[in-house]
């Protein structure tokens, strides 16, 4: 009864052809972005904010960037934290070295960064699909960090290689507490996410998901391969290199080059699986699965088996039921969360009557 | 049929193209002319190389000899985006639907080239973005009321029937508006309503935008019926060309060809 879209006639295409055409999704997402500008910033405290809220918005914003490489272009991934780790350093460099540079166009300029990186990285494609292409991918990964940690140039000299993200600071407001960062980091999210969802319903996108499903096809269309492909590469490193930057300057603080490890790769690879390919809510469902889940279920064994367990065990515990329940997932449903939330409302769109 | 339609000029000629895979011959020698607002069909056995021949004229083959002129422009080897660039439609005869997307998303692919916005456009939804891609559905729709498609507009391809499935083909062919439609058996494994469905909307995409049609078919009662001209090949040559009621005559078509049971 409450999400139905009867009653909604679209009278011209320019209704059906919104961002979110069907009202009850428009009201809900006015109401998710109501509540996180609003009433977050009065609720949540500062464990929250910097521990739980701004990695999640993050790694959700690097989701979607792999998600429109891998589930929209079709082109599969293992690299996707080197670009982040390109977007941080670039981040830090021009900023270090180009005096009085705001630190949101070091942002942008670390996203560019990343895109030209990516581009380099994607020429393979051209060649290569699927396992090859992951090879490859991979092997920009490992090249990224060796040249992260090989040139010292990039860290400044710094002996340890650790960076520390300059002050951000905006006419003359200093982004110093949690809560600014959250705002900060939801605002860049925010709006790189209804970005991303205006590319993947435009032409971009449909001929990311043309070349994705049936490439001959799609050549035959007209699409052209090389530059397609290369712009899905330059994009989702955008995405991933902005991603990098927010880590290294609202998340971390202090970064190195082994915050972009492979393990970092595979974790956004598995938050696109299980929170549904191809989609940019389900970036969102699957970065909260892998940030929220591990802290839900300590929480739950902390106050369950408080002091009964050794507290060694309960982690190992933990670590095998996160992997079961994503082994689970992948089982149950192989399209991930987000084709969950779809069926879901379609049974609302249906409810109360049952056919 | 033929007698009455009229012609225009040739608008693709094929001189003497040669492909072969391997030690297979998949075309020999083929030579063979196509005028403006003409169906012609092209028949011949399994194996015959017919729809080598589609993949050479809008180049996802390339072939060891010969040249297609289209439009006047002579080439040994068009590049399959320039031919969509200079109208040159296809279907396949395995589908080739983008399954993951709606119809309405599979047609709307169709034009993609006639779409100019660019990514950054697309990202903001502003202006020429947004305008294009309205003007866009309006002609997205045309298609889908002329193919009768307006009840699984919304629907993931992958869920349609065989049948469907070619129909949406084709529309996402015509979305691009071509002059040259290359069908390459468009009515295979289709009963007989859907059969004259399809022969219908070739029919009238040849009648009302004067498309050029080059399809290939199994199905001798539709070639005879619908075709001005007929091109039969045989193990990679040309064994005839000529008016349907000639090529139904030919010896040698009803030794290799109409000979055996199909
Ligand atoms: N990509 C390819 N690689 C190797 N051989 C090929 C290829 N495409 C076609 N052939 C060969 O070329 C010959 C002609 O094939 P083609 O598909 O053009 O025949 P066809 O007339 O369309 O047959 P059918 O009626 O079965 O569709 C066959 O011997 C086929 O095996
Ligand atoms: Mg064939």
């Amino acid at each position: 009864m409450f999400y139905r879209e009867t009653g909604q006639y679209k009278t011209n295409y320019g209704a059906d052809e919104q961002i979110f055409p069907i009202r009850q999704d428009r009201i809900g997402v006015m109401i998710i972005l109501a509540f996180a500008y609003l009433a977050v910033p009065f609720i949540g405290d500062d464990y929250w904010f910097s521990a739980i809220l701004i990695p999640f918005l993050i790694l959700s914003l690097a989701a979607i960037g792999l998600n429109l490489l891998t589930g929209y272009a079709g082109q599969l991934s293992l690299g996707s934290a080197g670009f982040m780790a390109v977007g941080a350093f670039a981040a830090y460099n021009f900023m270090l070295r180009i005096e009085g540079m705001p630190f949101l166009l070091g942002f942008i300029l670390a996203g560019l960064s990343a895109a030209a990186v990516g581009i380099v990285f994607g020429l393979p494609s051209l060649r290569v699909k699927g396992f090859y292409l992951a090879a490859a991918t991979l092997a920009s990964q490992f090249f990224i960090e060796w040249v992260l940690t090989k040139f010292p140039w990039f860290t400044n000299n710094s002996a340890s290689g650790v960076i520390t993200a300059q002050k951000m600071v905006l006419f003359g407001y200093a982004f110093d507490t949690p809560m600014s960062r959250y705002l900060l980091t939801l605002v860049i999210v925010t709006l790189l996410a209804l970005a991303a969802k205006n590319l993947v319903r435009t032409r971009t996108g449909r001929d990311w998901m043309a070349i994705r499903d049936m490439d001959v096809a799609a050549e035959v269309i007209g699409i052209p391969m090389l530059k397609t492909k290369l712009l899905a590469f330059a994009i989702s490193s955008f995405y991933l290199g902005v991603a990098g930057a927010l880590w290294a300057y609202c998340y971390l603080g202090t970064v190195e080059p082994q915050a972009f490890e492979l393990t970092r790769s595979m974790q956004l690879l598995f938050m696109i699986i299980i929170g549904g390919m191809g989609t940019i809510v389900g970036a969102f469902f699957g970065a909260a699965f892998i940030v929220l889940l591990p802290i839900f279920l300590n929480l739950f064994t902390s106050t369950i088996f408080a002091g009964q367990v050794d507290p060694g065990m309960l982690s190992h515990l933990e670590q095998l039921v996160f992997g079961g329940m994503i082994i689970f997932f992948l089982i149950v449903e192989p399209l991930g969360l987000a084709r969950l939330w779809q069926l879901g409302k379609q049974k609302l769109r249906l409810w109360p009557f049952p056919h | 049929m033929a007698e009455s339609r009229h012609l225009g000029d040739i608008i693709l000629k094929v001189d003497h193209i040669s492909l072969s895979f391997g030690g297979v011959n998949a075309l020999a020698d083929i030579s063979f002319q196509v005028r403006k607002g003409e169906i012609l069909a092209i028949i011949g056995p399994n194996g015959a190389g017919k729809s080598s021949m589609l993949n050479v004229i809008n180049g996802v083959y390339h072939p060891q000899k010969g040249t297609v002129t289209y439009k006047g422009e002579t080439r040994h080897h068009m590049p399959p985006h320039r031919a969509a660039e200079l109208g040159i439609g296809r279907t396949f005869q395995n589908i080739a639907l983008f399954k993951g997307m709606s119809v309405l998303d599979n047609i709307k692919t169709g034009r993609s080239l006639k779409i100019k916005s660019n990514f950054l456009m697309n990202a903001l939804w502003f202006g020429p973005a947004r305008r294009e891609e309205l003007e866009h559905r309006q002609k997205v729709e045309e298609i889908i009321d002329f193919l009768r498609l307006e009840d699984i507009r919304r629907t993931p391809v992958g869920m349609l029937p065989y049948g469907l499935q070619k129909r949406v083909e084709l529309g996402r062919a015509l979305a691009a508006e071509p002059e040259l439609l290359l069908l390459d058996e468009p009515m295979a494994g289709m009963n007989i309503e859907e059969k004259q469905a399809m022969c219908r909307f070739a029919l009238d995409v040849n009648d009302e935008f004067g498309t050029t049609v080059v399809l290939i078919e199994h199905d001798m009662g539709v070639v005879m019926d619908i075709s001005d001209r007929v091109v039969v090949l045989d193990y990679g040559k040309k064994i005839a060309d000529g008016t349907p009621d000639e090529v139904r005559q030919n010896p040698e078509v009803i030794n290799a060809y109409l000979g055996v049971s199909h």
